[in-house]
């Protein structure tokens, strides 16, 4: 159900508010420092990377704790540092961080998570040479992750923004030797990159029409109340306005972050990087940079909703949401990449979260993105267990037969699995699935979202009982020796365990703490809560949905997994859909054929025009200055040397001749001397004639 | 033609004839004598003009001449003594031989 | 013109014609003489006594043994050689009748300008002895001065240039 927050925020900032800017300055300042370490340092890097994200989480917990005071006292809380960057002309350009309940959790989840994914990082990049720059990286992409969390600028959310897609590049691609992990990178990058300049587009069209760039400025900011009016009453196209293409703007962003279809082809192939950082940035945070903008911005998606109705702009989040929630979800049923599971997973649970704000509000999803935030990352860390256990193999046919060799790594992991799945009750993901789920039945526009994310529910239960079963249970197929992790993985493992179960008590209905916290409005414990209407049935056929997908995954797997060689039963069974989900249903070879040739043939034609014409034009000029050149040698040579030398010559056999007439005899002196004089006679006379 | 062209034209037959044979002969002491006879030419130019012009009271043409004879006995002096000091040198009287200016 | 003009012309042009055409040179030198010795005439012809018996007694008796001294005193390494003429001797003689053509142009063209016969040919000037003696003494006394300074000076060079070296390089 959706409801319009309508609570007077207490503005100004205190001075908690005024160091926010230290949660995320600290991690970059870190990761400044050890890039700029003498190498290796590998304990300075680590201490400093962790050290630094410490004092974050620190500054974190007082914020939060700062906010929660605040809510406990009734007041809702908003408070902000706004100041201004520059000026160019009239137009101002303003920075400025904002704490409230929303980015209050944001950045304790953010910070909790990073700091124990740092510590399983010591443990699990132990071995690898380039360890300094792995700390300096994640550090960066820390300060980024929060940066993007505290911005009230929109402009500072999108550079931190873009500092996160860089730093996401880098740590997909750390080891750049390998060929597939460079691809890997530079396929994130671009794929990032497209939604990027939808939001970019959005955001300079917010900033044009509503003069601002903050999002809360007491009033005047960009998605308060009297800019939503004007935004609302422009009109854009096709029955649009301008909010609702903005908020179709920065949508597009968002899902090329959070990998929503069609801009989810990198995020499996973002595996290929460490698994630290596939649960760091590919499960916990980055992709839930998306969601967390969504989230931000909603007064502007949700601007001009009737009450009990939606805005077109958020039914489109609903829908792609929905339909990448399922997509995903039956692809990851035939991976055998055990990270690839779990990738496509991420993408399947970040389309729950799409659509849990499409059509449940801020609380709902946001709700799923913080569970999600633990149990994936304990999903990744344990699989990251697993692989380092069995020697770096990372198919799931060539295991087996784990949970007695990796005993706490067995049980965490069953504890993440069971909570993705929404094993009821107990866990996190059953109550923050379930809230979706609530929200879609109640949805006005269709009902068909809501069946297509049970639908998806089922599959996730099936996949994920795959998947336990291929690498716990069985027979141990490949992996000899397979070996518990040290303590340094084990730790954040158990911790983040006890989360993924503990938080499912923030959201329960009878006891919707989380949504009152984000709301700010007083909860009590009420078990009355659940007797609202259709929620118990919910409950009920959500419990069922959910082990009727443990039970087929038993069934089907269970303790007899296939051997490697050997094909999977659901293949044997269906060999055409199973090849189809297995090649990812094509969607990378339907871009490498279109966008990508198209891209191929226009570098061909540049290389053409480039090689042709321009360096066609160059080469004329060359070829005319060597014509030049030739030309004044030919002159050179012929004219001026020529004519010199022949010159030359010429004075010198004239000059041999004249000194002919030296003949140093006598009477040929005198001879001449008598004919100077008869000339000159004759001149005389001839001038003297009357 | 009055008798003073005549003169006139001997003297100048005999310039003539004294260049020529200065300009001509090969050996040394020919040139000399070619000199001597093309003073001779201008003495007797001289005296002609003296006998026949105006004022021969005033003896200009008669002085001119006498004063010519010594001057040209001197220059033959000094000339033959070169010739003579020259011979003793390339031992010979030849003009066309005497090429140590040639340049 | 009278008969003796053209028979002393005759002479005088002879001899020096001979002075310049002979092979011989002391023949020329003879030659030479003849021609002095026309001139002389020539002289005389022209009532100028004085410079005749000058002409006479300077150049006949003087330059003319002069002449033949050195002629002689040269003699020793005269090699017979194939020609009398130097090289390039046409240039010479072309120039030399040029000399005259022009010279003789010049007079004849000039011929009206000149002093006629008619005028002065009766007065045949006496001059004698004594005026050209006071002449010398009175207004000619500088150049007399002069040539007998130059009379010395070519006297003393003569004898210098002509001198034997005794302290040549043996």
């Amino acid at each position: 159900m959706q409801e319009t927050i309508s609570f007077t925020p207490q503005l100004g900032a205190s001075a908690i508010t005024g160091m926010l800017w230290l949660i995320p300055a600290v991690p970059i300042v870190a990761s400044g420092v050890i890039a700029v370490l003498k190498q290796p340092k590998r304990k300075t890097a680590s201490t400093l990377a962790i050290g630094s994200l410490g004092f974050s989480l620190l500054l974190a917990l007082i914020a939060f704790a700062h906010v929660l005071s605040g809510w406990a006292r009734g007041q809702a809380v908003r408070e902000t540092a706004n100041f201004t960057w520059f000026q160019f002309g009239t137009t101002n350009v303003d920075l400025g961080w904002v704490l409230d309940p929303l980015s209050a959790v944001m950045l304790v989840m953010v910070t909790f998570v990073g700091l124990l994914i740092f510590i399983y990082s010591t443990g699990y990049m132990a071995h690898d040479e380039n360890y300094t720059r792995f700390f300096c990286f994640l550090s960066l992409f820390a300060g980024g992750m929060l940066g993007v969390v505290i911005a009230n600028s929109i402009l500072l959310l999108f550079m931190s923004w873009e500092i996160v897609g860089l730093t996401s590049y880098l740590l997909i691609g750390f080891w750049y030797l390998k060929p597939s992990a460079a691809a890997a990178a530079k396929k994130a990058f671009l794929t990032t990159r497209v939604g990027d300049v939808f939001f970019l587009l959005g955001i300079v069209w917010l900033f044009g029409q509503t003069g601002t760039l903050l999002f809360y400025n007491g009033g005047a900011g960009s998605i308060e109340t009297n800019a939503l009016t004007a935004l609302l009453h422009q009109h854009a196209a096709i029955g649009l306005s301008a909010a609702g293409a903005i908020g179709l703007l920065i949508f597009a962003g968002a899902a090329g972050k959070s990998g929503q279809f069609p801009l989810h082809v990198w995020l499996p192939d973002a595996m290929e990087g460490p698994t630290p950082v596939s649960a760091l940035i590919h499960a916990a945070t980055m992709v839930a940079a998306g969601v967390y903008l969504i989230a931000r911005v909603y007064p502007l998606m949700q601007a001009g909703a009737l009450t009990g109705g939606t805005t077109t702009a958020l039914t489109v989040v609903t829908w792609v949401g929905a339909f990448t929630a399922v997509f995903a979800a039956l692809i990851a049923v035939a991976q055998n990449d055990i990270k690839r599971i779990l990738a496509y997973s991420t993408v399947s649970q970040l389309g729950y979260m799409m659509a849990g704000l499409g059509m449940g509000g801020v609380a709902v999803g946001m709700f799923h993105l913080i569970t999600h935030a633990f149990f994936k990352a304990l999903l990744f860390l344990g699989a990251g267990s697993v692989i380092h256990g069995c020697h770096e193999e990372q198919d799931i046919r060539r295991m087996g037969g784990l949970k007695s060799d990796m005993l706490v790594t067995f049980v965490t992991y069953s504890i993440g699995m069971l909570a993705l799945c929404g094993f009821p009750l107990l866990f996190s993901g059953f109550w923050s699935k379930d809230g979706i789920l609530e929200a879609a039945q109640h949805f006005s526009v269709s009902k068909v979202p809501f069946y297509m994310l049970v639908f998806g529910a089922l599959l996730t239960a099936f996949y994920m009982t795959r998947q336990v079963s291929y690498v716990f249970f069985g027979v141990n197929r490949g992996a000899k020796n397979a070996h518990e992790s040290p303590n340094s993985m084990t730790v954040p493992l158990a911790i983040l365990a006890f989360f993924a179960m503990a938080l499912g008590l923030i959201g329960t209905p009878a006891w919707p703490w989380f949504r009152g916290f984000l709301e700010g409005r007083a909860v009590s414990f009420e078990w009355r809560g659940f007797l609202e209407p259709g929620l118990l049935g919910l409950m009920a056929t959500s419990t069922v949905v959910v082990l009727l997908g443990l039970v087929l995954g038993w069934r089907l797997y269970g303790d007899n997994t296939p051997q490697p060689d050997e094909s999977d039963v659901l293949e044997r069974a269906l060999p055409l859909p199973w090849k189809w989900l297995h090649d990812r249903l094509y969607i990378d070879e339907f871009y490498r054929m279109t966008v990508i040739a198209f891209y191929g043939w226009w570098a061909r034609v540049a290389d053409w025009l480039d090689r042709r014409v321009w360096g066609g034009a160059v080469t004329a000029v060359a070829w005319a200055f060597g014509l030049w050149a030739q030309l004044n040698r030919f002159l050179d040579t012929n004219v001026v040397d020529g004519g010199f030398d022949k010159g030359c010559d010429e004075l010198s056999t004239g000059g041999g001749l004249l000194s002919r007439m030296q003949s140093g005899r006598v009477q040929m002196y005198l001879r001449l001397l008598a004919l100077a004089v008869m000339a000159l006679a004759a001149i005389l006379i001839w001038s003297s004639r009357p | 033609m009055t008798p003073l062209i005549g003169y006139l034209l001997l003297a100048a037959l005999l310039f003539a004839i004294g260049l020529a044979g200065a300009l001509t002969r090969r050996n040394a002491i020919l040139v000399l004598i070619g000199i001597e006879l093309m003073l001779n030419a201008a003495n007797l130019n001289l005296i002609a003009f003296w006998r026949y012009g105006p004022h021969p009271e005033a003896l200009t043409g008669m002085m001119f001449a006498i004063f010519s004879i010594a001057v040209a006995a001197a220059e033959a002096a000094v000339g033959l003594g070169l010739v003579i000091s020259i011979h003793r040198h390339a031992h010979t009287t030849d003009l066309d031989a005497m090429n140590r200016m040639k340049g | 013109m009278s008969i003796v003009f053209y028979v002393i012309a005759g002479l005088a042009v002879a001899g020096a014609l001979a002075a310049v055409l002979l092979k011989n040179t002391v023949h020329c030198a003879l030659a030479l003489t003849v021609a002095f010795a026309g001139l002389a005439l020539m002289f005389l012809e022209l009532d100028a006594q004085f410079a005749g018996f000058a002409q006479i007694l300077v150049y006949i008796g003087a330059v003319a043994i002069l002449v033949v001294f050195a002629i002689l005193l040269t003699r020793g390494s005269e090699t017979p050689k194939d020609t009398v003429y130097s090289r390039n001797w046409i240039v010479g003689l072309v120039t030399a009748a040029g000399i005259f053509a022009m010279l003789a142009w010049a007079v004849l063209h000039s011929a009206q300008a000149l002093p006629g016969p008619g005028g002065t040919t009766a007065a045949v000037p006496s001059v004698t002895v004594m005026d050209i003696g006071n002449a010398l003494m009175s207004r000619y006394v500088l150049p007399l001065e002069i040539v007998a300074l130059l009379l010395t000076a070519a006297l003393i060079g003569a004898v210098i240039v002509a001198m034997h070296e005794k302290e040549s390089a043996k």
